[in-house]
């Protein structure tokens, strides 16, 4: 089933929309990860916005599909959406990174309403969404889990080893999608550790692979939705994507991985994406 | 005590460069935090001496040790966190078992990387490490000791952790002046009232808490053991001896740092009233630096609460 034009529409609109208030936030606060978050505002957006089965009024439904951010550090993309849904008030968000608040550098599960696993050192969360859709599974529940990484956390050993188990265990009520935006932490990813062909490595592990453009929402939803018609293996979208997308200053550098935005950078960074400050 | 200021993770980067132009062997290693931990600025100079092998912190600690088998000095390099938390098993059954000459220097350690919260708080890695036979620990407090720590380091034969912080802290000893040798801990204040036995940055919440001490009349010792395995056992049990009470100082939980340590020792050999002034066996969370600190009691304040207590307990 297609994305309606008006759904893709409303899609678009709020990804500008969280782009703006993504860095508003990040500058206000003077901490925390524009790249990451920049680059997985698509992908996170369609998921929330169209396809997962969650109620910010009943957050522990046993039948919820579950989202699982593996890319900890994306933690500011996750809250403006979990606020703009309704898990917590819109002004709790400037407290990001301040002491007593509930919106922690990376999620926390028990502080914060709507996040499913706390993440933050990489390469926990795909392992753990498979046990959230084993744990489906065993319950008979149709309920799927969704793991978003980045392409720097596929360099960890334990994805591997998830990746295998996921393959053997048929968990075909999994979905990984790869934001893969070629940059982490120190440099590019073929400067730090070149991954190669990334389709076929998960092609070899037993996965069912979708390669799509991570900024298109209308291929993001297409390409969940075909992952739920594949039966007796896990899927993982390879999602194309852009470090910082969106501000050209910060688009495929590494350098705008976790750096504080100073006044010039965010007055031109809000005139790009249309807002002048 | 000046109020010149730098980073910890600076002054180290520059010292592992310098340590690199002197020894051909000594290589260094990273997972994907070169610009973080500062390993990078040895990478630029030493590019053939350096691996950074993307976020794969157990690769990295046993790509470590097998180099160290080859008569290399490898400095390993990432966040104190995951090199605990990911280096473990390499970190114990290859380094610290046939004693291979790694150096894991572990940054961002305690509460340094303040704002990244909980999930990159380090406040269980002196545990870890001073639990494995064989594992020299030392926790470095001013950019003083960053350098000289770290040039022992790379001058003592087996394996090393050394624990650096990603903070701006002022300076505290005088280069010159300073002797900086593993395993003998520094008395930097006299008194007799009782011992604060501190390391790593809260060595200079230690003096303070001495200053608002000796304000009300106690006078308090002030002793920093940098390294906290092994452990200057002589000293310590000459403070108990003299002073009559110790309270301990760490970034770190109270469970299995610098304060069980020190109680190790002190039990057995002089036993006195002893305060434990950590993080009490909590998870910690996201904020500023010295806001975090003092939340969770890591203060001179708590110090100086603290010596109020032991002294009360003090026959
Ligand atoms: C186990 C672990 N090692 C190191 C880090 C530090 N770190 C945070 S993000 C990052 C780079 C991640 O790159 P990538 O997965 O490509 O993320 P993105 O480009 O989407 O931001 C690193 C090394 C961490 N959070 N966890
Ligand atoms: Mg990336």
């Amino acid at each position: 089933m297609s994305l309606k034009p008006k759904s893709k529409e409303n899609l678009e609109r709020l990804c500008m929309q969280f782009r703006q208030d993504l860095i508003k936030l990040l500058h206000g606060i003077q901490t925390g990860h524009p790249g990451g978050s920049l680059s997985s505002v698509e992908i996170m957006t369609t998921l929330y916005f169209e396809k997962l089965n969650v109620d910010p009024n009943n957050p522990k439904d046993e039948n919820r599909d579950r989202f699982v951010l593996g890319k900890g550090h994306a933690a500011p993309m996750l809250y403006m959406i979990l606020a703009e849904k309704g898990y917590f008030p819109q002004d709790e968000l400037t407290s990001l990174r301040q002491l007593d608040s509930r919106l922690q550098g990376h999620p926390c599960a028990l502080k914060t309403c709507g996040v499913e696993l706390s993440t933050g050192p990489l390469g926990l969360g795909l392992p753990a969404g498979l046990g959230m859709a084993l744990g489906a599974k065993l319950d008979g529940r149709d309920y799927r889990t969704y793991v978003l990484m980045g392409d720097g956390e596929l360099q960890e050993g334990i994805v591997w080893e998830a990746a295998m188990s996921a393959s053997k265990f048929k968990a075909d009520n999994l979905t990984v999608i790869v934001d893969n935006n070629g940059v982490q932490l120190d440099g590019t990813v073929d400067e730090i550790m070149p991954m190669g062909d990334i389709a076929a490595k998960w092609r070899a592990f037993g996965w069912n692979v979708i390669s799509i453009d991570g900024h298109l929402v209308e291929e993001i939803s297409a390409a969940i939705d075909l992952a739920k018609t594949v039966k007796g293996q896990p899927s993982v979208i390879i999602a194309k994507t852009v470090k910082g997308k969106g501000v050209s200053f910060m688009e495929g550098k590494s350098a705008w991985h976790g750096k504080p935005i100073s006044q010039n950078e965010y007055v031109s960074a809000m005139n790009e994406l249309g807002v002048n400050v | 005590m000046t109020t010149v200021k730098k980073a910890i993770r600076d002054v180290y980067g520059d010292t592992l460069a310098q340590l690199g132009r002197e020894n051909k062997n000594i290589v260094a290693l990273d997972a994907d935090v070169g610009s973080s931990s500062k390993s990078i600025v040895f990478g630029k100079e030493f590019p053939n001496r350096y691996f950074n092998v993307g976020v794969a912190e157990a690769n990295m600690v046993a790509i470590a040790a097998g180099l160290a088998t080859t008569g290399k000095i490898p400095f390993v390099n990432t966040f104190a966190a995951f090199m605990v938390l990911r280096g473990a098993d390499p970190v114990r059954s290859l380094i610290a078992y046939t004693k291979l000459n790694v150096k894991l220097a572990g940054t961002y350690a305690g509460l340094s990387d303040s704002y990244d919260g909980a999930s990159h708080h380090a406040i269980a890695d002196i545990a870890f490490m001073r639990s494995l036979p064989n594992m020299t620990v030392v926790s470095i407090s001013d950019p003083v000791e960053a350098e000289l720590a770290t040039r022992a380091a790379a001058q003592f034969k087996g394996p090393v952790y050394l624990r650096l912080s990603r903070a701006e802290v002022p300076v505290v000893f005088d280069k010159a002046s300073y002797k900086f040798e593993i395993g003998r801990g520094v008395t930097l204040v006299d008194g007799s009232d009782l011992t604060i036995v501190a390391t790593g940055y809260m060595l200079i919440k230690a003096l303070e808490a001495a200053q608002i001490l000796a304000a009300k009349g106690i006078l308090a010792r002030v002793v920093n053991i940098h390294t906290i395995k092994p452990i200057d056992r002589e000293l310590l049990i000459a403070c108990a001896r003299e002073t009559g009470a110790i309270v301990t100082a760490e970034e770190h939980n109270v469970f299995g740092g610098l304060g069980s340590a020190v109680a190790e020792v002190l039990v057995s050999e002089c036993p006195v009233p002893i305060e434990f002034v950590g993080i009490e066996d909590t998870f910690t969370e996201s904020g500023d630096y010295e806001k975090l600190l003092a939340k969770y009691g890591l203060s001179a304040a708590n110090i100086v609460a603290r010596a109020q207590k032991v002294l009360t307990r003090k026959q």
